[in-house]
């Protein structure tokens, strides 16, 4: 059985969920939860709509009716978990008919999920930005959890908690340590024994306490506590939320210097940008994919022009800081990696080429990768750890409720054929092109007197923008949508909302509140949807 | 098809070989180094048993067999170059040849020679064997379906419906000679349920679907395989973690595949990792139409 939640992976994980359609067709059930009607929950055995932010809210009542229904695992709870008493008296008020209320989705919809999941031999929740993207984005992955604590459907093969990477090696850069509180291999900073290891590697003292994520790295150019940012493949000045607030934040620096392939919009603000080969067909080294699978990419092709390797620029820039860190080899690199990450350590450069990946942990050569985690859960002595504790997460809904002034909600997501603000995936022309619109339920385009392909202000508390309309049948009314593909065209993020989640630093672009209006004559601009890109390979080097 | 670890024995073409139970015959002949030519087959779908090309004789079966889709089973008597075995390929091979265009099926030129196979011997001198001739469908700006070289082995079908993608843009329509591949009422193909990926292209064994790269650097004569490379990599579209082989031509991505034996491909791609490359290298198009 598969729960996908918060999830379009037939567009945004394709060949991903052609893993899932094998299984459909071997007679796996599919549950699809997601406020709109998408092309992956048209595969499901039913389609809970549920209202934008209520996931919290759902997902208690299916554990409470798992338990109501006496369908949850008591042995797996008693032996590999804790806190369930307390799980168990908070989810007593999500009672089918108030889930109902809250979340839009039919009670009878829910208790049967909540059945079939709980009965199921194998069961699987897959989830990705729809349970992330929101101000409580750990409560609600943990409202997750705590479904598969309940019945048992982790840590065995065929069962378990499937967030979906978004990125081809956003694993890895978490994996290397390019997070505010981690060293390679997830080791905590500041924790004396890696401390020491790390100090000792790299010969230098290493600041005991964390760092910044980028929302509060943000915050902190906002206070002028921080004067310079050195971008290296990212476009914050079209990705965040709120992003007119994020630009003016940038424009405000000292001093910008953006590495990237392409001029974005980030590197054509910046002071300085220096031109970098493209990490997956220009490039020596490792990606590691959502299934913790290390694997090998490789230069196809050279690099253009002036542009170079990401290594070799930071080597250079450490050198002109005065600190000399060699010419390393990728290999080197990956080897120095090997030496201080127990979980990589098996991961020799000849076995990944061998075995054509490998998945962590990998302690030693002989280990052949892990193909899932938590299998301590069914272990006896459960190897050594604490239980795997319940979490009591409360329903809160979206931080920007609906108004008289702001009535639709707002929500965004990907295109199959698009991706991230479009940097890549505008170089090529695609025959099924979507997302430079928001698209409307046909009722709500009613009801304002629109027309598909009417071109309309959108309006938020913290912005407006001019884009154009698509009438959608599988839009729910009240709500609206589009994807971040094409900020030259709709520019949505100067509308999402930068409330973030406190634990892991993410912004709820998944819920804005809005509202649609006429152009009118005066002052309208004249119709476009085409102003140029300028996305070409960088071959020089700008500077000023 | 299960494979289990209970053995079956036979004989190929005299000699004795055991196989693990469910095993095909086109494998058990694989696996002691018998060749066989293949169309419609690919590790990667389900056989369909249309082209007949890879037929074999079992003593005590009245028609030739498909060996990719025959299991191997107990005391089986095979042969695969009995003359009714060399007769029947000869005849598919020329068959296919005399009505449809196989220039750019390579592996089928190496069989067409082994059997003699001569397509010309069809039709007459002054009334040729009907050939399919139409003009390429140059619909967008990905691929191109050309149905001269199409001899329907219906792969890219299976690859578009339940063997890979499940986007079922595409079946066979029509009759006998004037059957094609076509989409829902022949509708262009950014018109109908076609979502790009290319899958089509990843399995078609004849160049009938091709890269609009491909077609557009043959048709100047710029297309030279000989002097191409193949760089498997990993896809920076998603967290997936589809393998990608990038074929270069004079430093620059000319075509995209994935191996068939990757385990989490199985071959096969979707739009961005098919087509979505073009950024890399100064395009060769318009980044929006």
């Amino acid at each position: 059985m598969v729960l996908l939640w918060g999830s379009n992976a037939r567009e945004a994980h394709p060949i991903y969920f052609h893993h899932v359609l094998k299984g459909l067709d071997n007679g796996t059930k599919m549950y699809a939860v997601d406020p709109r009607r998408t092309s992956s929950t048209k595969f499901a055995d039913a389609w809970l709509g549920l209202n934008v932010g209520t996931d919290i809210a759902l997902a208690n009542a299916v554990g409470r009716e798992i338990i109501a229904a006496d369908l949850h695992n008591k042995e797996f709870i008693a032996h590999a978990t804790q806190g369930f008493e307390q799980y168990q008296a908070a989810v007593e008020e999500y009672t089918l008919e108030n889930t109902e209320t809250i979340t839009g989705v039919p009670a009878e919809a829910i208790r049967e999920m909540a059945h079939v999941y709980a009965a199921a031999g194998t069961a699987q929740i897959l989830w990705t930005l729809g349970i992330t993207e929101h101000h409580n984005a750990v409560e609600n992955v943990l409202s997750l959890c705590n479904l598969a604590l309940l019945t048992g459907h982790v840590g065995r093969w065929g069962s378990g908690l499937v967030p979906l990477r978004g990125q081809n090696n956003v694993q890895g850069g978490g994996d290397m340590g390019s997070l505010p509180n981690k060293f390679p291999g997830f080791q905590d900073i500041g924790d004396p024994t890696a401390q020491a290891k790390f100090e000792a590697t790299y010969g230098m003292r290493l600041p005991a306490k964390p760092g910044l994520h980028l929302t509060l790295m943000f915050e902190a150019m906002e206070r002028g506590e921080i004067k310079g940012l050195y971008v290296i493949g990212e476009n914050p000045a079209d990705s965040e939320a709120d992003v007119a607030h994020a630009r003016k934040v940038l424009s405000g620096l000292d001093i910008l210097v953006v590495q990237d392939i392409l001029m974005t919009r980030t590197a054509r603000s910046a002071d300085v940008v220096l031109p970098a080969a493209v990490g997956w067909a220009e490039s020596e080294g490792t990606v590691t994919s959502s299934e913790r699978r290390v694997q090998r990419v490789r230069p196809a092709v050279s690099p253009p022009g002036l542009a170079r390797q990401d290594t070799d620029i930071i080597g250079d820039l450490a050198n002109r800081l005065g600190v000399d860190w060699g010419n390393p080899t990728p290999q080197e690199l990956w080897d120095e990696l090997r030496s201080l990450s127990p979980m990589h350590a098996g991961m020799s450069w000849e076995r990944l080429e061998s075995a054509g990946g490998l998945q962590w942990p990998c302690r030693d050569l002989e280990d052949p990768g892990s193909p899932f985690l938590h299998g301590w859960l069914w272990a006896e002595d459960l190897e050594g750890r604490e239980p795997a504790p319940f979490s009591v997460c409360q329903h809160e809904g979206p931080k920007e409720k609906l108004s008289a002034e702001f009535p639709l909600r707002l929500t965004t997501g990907r295109a199959l054929d698009s991706y991230n603000t479009g940097v890549q995936s505008g170089g090529f022309a695609s025959p099924i092109r979507y997302g430079d619109s928001i698209d409307i339920n046909p009722t709500d385009a009613h009801a304002l007197g629109l027309a598909d392909g009417q071109r309309v202000r959108v309006c938020s508390p913290r912005g407006s923008i001019e884009t154009k309309v698509r009438i959608q049948p599988d839009i729910p009314v009240g709500l609206t949508f589009t994807t971040f593909h094409f900020p030259e065209l709709i520019d949505v993020n100067q509308l999402t909302n930068p409330e973030w989640d406190r634990r892991s630093g993410t912004a709820e672009f998944k819920a804005a509140a809005i509202r649609i209006e006429h152009l009118h004559s005066n002052g309208a601009k004249p119709m476009t949807d085409d102003p140029a890109l300028d996305l070409e390979r960088t071959t020089e080097p700008a500077n000023g | 098809m299960t494979i289990t670890e209970v053995s079956v024995s036979l004989t190929i073409n005299g000699r004795a070989v055991s196989v693990p139970q469910g095993t095909s015959l086109l494998a058990a002949c694989e696996s002691i180094g018998i060749e066989t030519p293949t169309l419609c087959w690919a590790e990667n779908l389900t056989p369909v048993n249309v082209c007949r090309v890879c037929v074999v004789e079992v003593e005590g079966s009245r028609a030739l067999v498909p060996s990719c889709a025959r299991a191997a089973e107990e005391n089986m008597v095979v042969h695969t170059e009995s003359p009714r075995v060399r007769h029947s390929r000869k005849m598919v091979l020329e068959f296919l040849g005399s009505s449809t265009d196989l220039s750019q099926a390579s592996d089928l030129a190496v069989w067409m020679r082994h059997y003699q196979a001569d397509p010309n011997r069809y039709g007459q001198t002054d009334v040729p064997a009907e050939r399919i001739v139409e003009e390429p469908k140059v619909q967008d700006d990905l691929y191109v379906r050309d149905y001269d070289k199409c001899v329907l082995c219906y792969k890219c079908v299976e690859a578009c419906g339940d063997d890979a993608q499940h986007t079922y843009a595409i079946a066979v329509s029509g009759r006998g000679f004037n059957s094609r591949i076509s989409t829902e009422f022949d509708t262009v193909l950014p018109d109908s349920a076609c979502v790009y990926c290319g899958n089509c292209i990843g399995v078609c064994p004849t160049g009938a679907i091709q890269f609009k790269t491909e077609f557009d650097m043959r048709a100047v004569g710029d297309w030279r395989p000989e002097s191409q490379d193949v760089t498997t990599t990993v896809c920076s579209f998603c967290g997936v973690g589809c393998n990608l082989e990038l074929h270069t031509q004079d430093n620059k991505i000319v075509k995209v595949t994935s191996p068939a034996d990757h385990s989490v491909t199985h071959g096969h791609l979707c739009i961005k990792g098919r087509f979505g490359w073009q950024y890399v290298q100064p395009p060769t198009v318009s980044p929006r139409d």
